[in-house]
């Protein structure tokens, strides 16, 4: 049995509301609360970034179930806002676990790109190339000030350590689905990101996602009412129950891990953060479907079920994700901007 | 602060590694070669300790004053923490206003990025204090 072993998250304290970013664009709140369902998002602090997120969400795994970094076989990054443009954030990882054997690198695939790792990850543990392995998935996004991703694109991080033995959580299967679609795109050098504005819905975000959900569950055999939780990416608060309504799932289904209206969209951070929301709370049977998208474009899609030896499984011992959520700091959006390291300096 | 020094602290800096030493079991923060109350007896047997992370405020103080890199930081908190392993350890305490902090808080250590030289050069990470919130909450 391939699954994960054990998971943990990180969001940042500070939060920005919705409303505090339209009053400072001349945005009716309106927009981004009821259009977009966002009511805020989490903004990292000054010292932080995807780095520094992708540590802290480890260590909460390793609180939960402590595996020995020389056991640690493979560590994969995804994020689109690795700190350094060349050095990797794996081998940070690396060091600090002490894992210095471990396959490392940095993955990027616009919001995909957490989930592309525990691909890579799961794949290796079943190929019984390593015994563990290490998938973060985690970002710091910044949009243009004023653009309708400045309401969205926040900072969070998950990750998971996957393994053969005590599973929590089952990885039945996994499927890809990927074409060229140039929804979104920053090119090198460039510091925030354009996008091709409703060309990103209906043949980027929902193709993809409806598409690889198909895939996987023809190939599994399973219909939307098998699953107790299902779990989409989340560039706003309101697509994923579309795209689910399309497929045939319930807000039942979605709303524990939903958390783009609280949080905002944290990329690499998203469905892998979603994922752990409803670990925090499942049982043992319960069926999740997990499905990523990241621009550019391409989704995976993850058939899990969650073991018996959840119950054995300490996930008391680090922060559950909804509770991360309600423990927040208000800024206005001039610390926003300082945080951000958006104020132009001239000297 | 220079890259080689830096590369070579990381261990502690990234993950509060200490040393303990064996005759007498103190543990020292940073990390000591000898201890000196058992001087040459521990010599070339002190042992790696990982602290965890936990603590108390011993004391604090707030900074105000424009200290180069903690600009979009100022004011801040810089605090002597109080481990249960025994070292004390100088930190900034992050994620808390200072008319937040008190002496006795709990804390915890996090990973956060400590100085950064320019925008072109090595980025330093580090360990900070958070409140510890769980702790505060019970
Ligand atoms: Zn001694």
């Amino acid at each position: 049995m391939v699954g994960i072993v054990t998971y943990g998250s990180y969001i940042p304290i500070y939060r920005i509301k919705s409303a505090e970013i339209a009053r400072m664009w001349g945005d009716k709140p309106e927009h981004p609360e009821k259009g977009l369902n966002i009511l805020e998002k989490s903004v990292p602090a000054y010292d932080e970034d995807a780095a520094t997120i992708a540590v802290e969400a480890l260590r909460n795994a390793l609180r939960r179930k402590n595996i020995p970094g020389e056991k640690i076989g493979a560590i994969f990054v995804g994020s689109e806002s690795h700190p350094y443009a060349v050095k990797p954030t794996a081998s940070l990882i690396a060091e600090v676990i002490g894992a210095y054997r471990a396959h490392a690198a940095d993955l990027e695939f616009a919001c995909k790109a957490g989930t592309a790792a525990m691909q890579n990850v799961y794949a290796m543990v079943k190929a019984g190339m390593i015994e563990y392995g290490v998938a973060i998935g985690t970002d710091t996004s910044q949009g243009q000030p004023g653009d309708a991703l400045d309401f969205s694109a926040s900072a969070g991080g998950t990750a998971f350590i996957i393994g053969k033995d005590e599973v929590i959580a089952e990885i039945n299967d996994t499927v890809s689905y990927v074409t060229d679609t140039p929804d979104f795109w920053r090119r090198e050098g460039q510091r925030y990101p354009s996008h091709g504005g409703r060309f990103t819905g209906e043949p980027a975000y929902f193709k993809h996602i409806i598409s690889a959900a198909k895939i996987l569950m023809e190939k599994v055999g399973t219909k939307p009412e098998d699953y107790d939780y299902a779990v989409f990416h989340q560039p706003n608060g309101k697509f994923p129950y579309r795209v689910g309504k399309r497929l045939g799932f319930t807000k039942e289904q979605i709303k524990q891990g939903l958390l783009t209206p609280y949080i905002g969209n944290t990329y690499s951070g998203a469905t892998p953060t979603g994922l752990s929301a409803i670990l925090d709370v499942a049982k043992p049977g319960d069926r999740i479907l997990a499905v990523s998208f990241g621009s550019g474009a391409g989704s995976d899609a993850f058939d899990i079920t969650v073991t018996d030896e959840i119950e054995n499984f300490n996930r008391d011992a680090a922060p559950k994700v909804w509770d991360m959520i309600n423990r927040k700091k208000y800024i206005d959006y001039a610390t926003y901007l300082k945080f951000r390291r958006m104020i132009v300096e001239v000297d | 602060m220079v890259v080689p020094r830096f590369w070579r602290e990381r261990r502690h800096r990234y993950s509060l590694i200490g040393t303990r030493c064996p005759v007498c079991g103190t543990v020292y923060f940073p990390p000591r070669n000898v201890c000196p109350k058992c001087g040459r007896k521990s010599l070339g047997k002190m042992e790696e300790f990982q602290l965890s992370g936990k603590g108390k405020i011993y004391s604090y103080t707030i900074v105000h004053q424009n200290v180069l890199g903690y600009k979009y930081q100022k004011p801040y908190i810089m605090a002597i923490i109080e481990t249960p392993e025994g070292p004390k350890i100088t930190a900034q305490i992050v994620d808390i206003e200072p008319e937040e902090v008190h002496i006795g808080m709990p804390v915890r250590a996090v990973f956060r990025r400590i100085t950064e030289d320019g925008k072109a050069g090595i980025i330093q990470y580090g360990y900070k204090f958070v409140p510890d919130w769980e702790e505060l909450e019970k």
